[in-house]
């Protein structure tokens, strides 16, 4: 199986007044097809894991390479265009540009890519959107959908470039049960069916069990990893 | 850059009403700043204008700007002269009529010589004194325009010949004389000769009204005692603009002093650009105002939009887009703003130009104010407005692009 994502030693201090190890030598490797939950207490460093393998932000000490090719070098600009290629984003809060319908957020990081025309990321937002059940919802604004619709939409936007990658933050934290469970199904079909790697931070552990690897954070040190990967 | 564009519009056109304001602050600074430099440079255009028709572009006199080399300066290595004195006071141009003929080869204008003499007019009783110029009246009327400003008489009337003057109106109401009086002139050797007046002029300008008079050259030269003496060139140039390159040329070459009529005007001119100066500082000082408006605008959208910024940079967006777009907010204000100023400045400036005021002094000419129609106001105040727009729009987004991300959603969530 190739590897998609690779840290080794990961380090993230943030170095406030007191300085604060967020992130202590992790070492891990993610590979293509995955659905990996990272679970642990408040605090372990979890979400801070995820921003670290999105590039949003930079390791104090320790590599990561995205599909192979290190991160250290990169400028911020290459780190951007490397996000918009291969990772896309989901947040626990939906953070959908207010402004903007549910089909034109979908659209922007395919208009910023510009990979295709814009009738043809017309089209792709659409059929993205549709497959997750927003079809009557195109054009409505994140502030004239449920909290279930916009992180549906936050989904479809995060596939837009379809990036091989999804990192999500806490996917299921702001909704309801019935909501919860949508969006999960929808996170497990892309692994099953379009071949994503789903990497998601979660605190609720019936979820992360259904999830095909966990890794158990605690102080930022990964404490114990479990599930198989796909193919071992 | 159309998806920035697109995002860059919905942040200001969600802030519609602050938009407006700052939009107007911009119109306002460029809309007076074009109706003032339209009025400064009307005022400046016109005043150069009369100066330039009313003198001689160039005036070659016989005097010297520095006493000739002394044989003591060639024989002896340090040498100290002062107190130098020209030998003979009645000075004039040697050999005139080569200087003039030198001149005419190679500069494309007109050329009116004249001998100036000092003397006294004198009319029943009454002095005044004056100075009695000697011309060529056909020669004379292509470099002055004074042919026009006869109120009584003509200055053709001189042509015809004998002993004829034409003298300013103020000068003539001192005497007590009028047209077809016969006046006398007396110069400073103590020479006198009767005048009869053929024409009373008026230019405006009280030292020439009432100081000066106007006769055949020859009758100059008899009067000051100097046989075909002249001492002074006027020249009128094709282009005006010229004259310091001339001047300078006719000074090395004759010998004379030859002095531009940027030169002669030299402090007016000054104190136009000093006036210059003041009138942009007070536009640059508008602008600035005017940027902070919008300075004030993209720091809240900066401010506001801070959970955008997040999202876009994870989405994959840069700190170079980031800066673009809010700087394109900053200056889109400032374009939109100097469109309206330009439409404010033209009704300004145009209704300015349709004032009427009657001049006093004379009680009977109807004038408007000077205004100048230029596009480089418009780009001047455009560019000014623009450039602090872009100023005051890069500060707030050099700090947008440097938010970290990853501060901003942990705060969200």
């Amino acid at each position: 199986m190739t590897s998609l994502i690779e840290t080794t030693d990961l380090t993230r201090i943030l170095h406030e007044t007191v300085p604060v190890t967020l992130v202590r030598n992790v070492t891990l490797s993610i590979g293509e097809r995955e659905f990996v939950a990272v679970t642990g207490p408040s605090g372990s460093g979890k979400s801070s894991l995820l921003y670290l393998l999105g590039l949003l932000d930079r390791p104090t000490a320790g590599t990561i390479s995205v599909r192979g090719r290190d991160a250290e070098p990169m400028s911020e600009r290459e780190r951007a265009a490397t996000r918009l290629a291969n990772i896309g984003f989901v947040f626990q809060f939906h953070f959908l540009l207010p402004e903007f319908t549910a089909r034109q957020n979908v659209e922007i990081p395919m208009r910023k890519l510009a990979r295709l025309t814009r009738a043809e990321m017309r089209e792709r937002a659409t059929a993205l959107l549709s497959s997750l059940g927003l079809e009557d919802h195109l054009h409505k604004r994140p502030d004239q959908l449920s909290g279930g619709q916009r992180q549906r939409v936050a989904v479809a936007r995060a596939l837009a470039n379809d990036p091989p990658l999804i990192l999500a933050d806490e996917p299921t934290g702001s909704l309801d049960s019935k909501s919860s469970e949508q969006v999960f199904a929808i996170l497990e079909a892309l692994v099953n069916e379009r071949g994503k790697t789903v990497v998601a931070v979660t605190h609720d552990l019936d979820m992360a069990a259904r999830m095909h690897r966990r890794i158990h954070l605690v102080d930022g040190r990964i404490s114990e990893e479990e599930g198989a990967k796909p193919g071992l | 850059m159309h998806l920035i564009l697109d995002i860059a519009w919905t942040h200001i056109a969600g802030r519609g009403r602050q938009t407006i304001v700052a939009m107007v602050g911009v119109a306002v600074g460029v809309g007076f700043s074009i109706a003032m430099a339209a009025l400064m440079q009307g005022g400046q255009d016109d005043f150069v204008r009369q100066l330039v028709d009313t003198m001689p572009h160039v005036e070659v006199s016989d005097e010297q700007r520095s006493a000739r080399r002394q044989p003591a300066e060639d024989v002896f290595e340090v040498a100290a002269i002062s107190g130098l004195r020209p030998r003979d006071d009645r000075r004039g141009i040697i050999n005139p009529t080569a200087a003039q003929s030198w001149l005419e080869e190679w500069i494309p204008g007109r050329f009116a010589a004249r001998l100036n003499a000092e003397g006294v007019i004198r009319y029943s009783g009454r002095e005044v004194g004056a100075v009695v110029i000697g011309i060529d009246p056909e020669r004379e009327a292509s470099v002055s325009p004074i042919v026009e400003d006869f109120r009584e008489g003509s200055f053709d009337a001189l042509t015809a010949g004998g002993n004829n003057v034409v003298i300013g109106d103020t000068m003539a109401s001192r005497l007590g004389a009028g047209l077809g009086d016969t006046i006398t002139a007396v110069s400073s050797e103590g020479l006198t000769r009767n005048f009869k007046i053929v024409g009373l002029f008026h230019t405006g300008t009280t030292a020439r009204d009432e100081g000066e008079a106007y006769v055949l050259q020859k009758n100059a030269q008899i009067l000051s005692n100097r046989p075909n003496a002249i001492n002074r060139i006027s020249i009128k140039l094709d282009d005006p603009n010229a004259a310091p390159t001339i001047a300078r040329r006719v000074e090395a070459e004759l010998g004379y002093k030859a002095v531009a009529w940027q030169e002669a005007n030299e402090s007016i001119l000054e104190a136009l650009v000093v006036r210059n100066i003041i009138m942009y500082t007070v536009v640059a000082a508008i602008m600035l105002v005017a940027g902070f408006g919008i300075f004030n605008i993209i720091s809240t959208i900066t401010h506001e939009k801070a959970r955008d910024i997040a999202i876009m940079k994870s989405l994959g967006f840069s700190e170079a887009d980031m800066r673009r777009l809010f700087v394109l907010e900053g200056l889109a204000i400032g374009a939109a703003g100097s469109l309206l100023g330009w439409a404010l400045g033209f009704s300004i400036t145009y209704a300015l130009s349709l004032v009427h005021f009657e001049i006093a002094a004379t009680g009977q000419e109807m004038t408007r104010l000077p205004i100048a129609w230029s596009m480089l106001h418009y780009l001047i105040a455009t560019a000014s407005a623009v450039g602090s727009a872009a100023v005051a729009g890069y500060l707030p987004a050099r700090r947008a692009a440097h938010l970290n991300p990853v501060d901003i959603i942990r705060g969200a969530t």
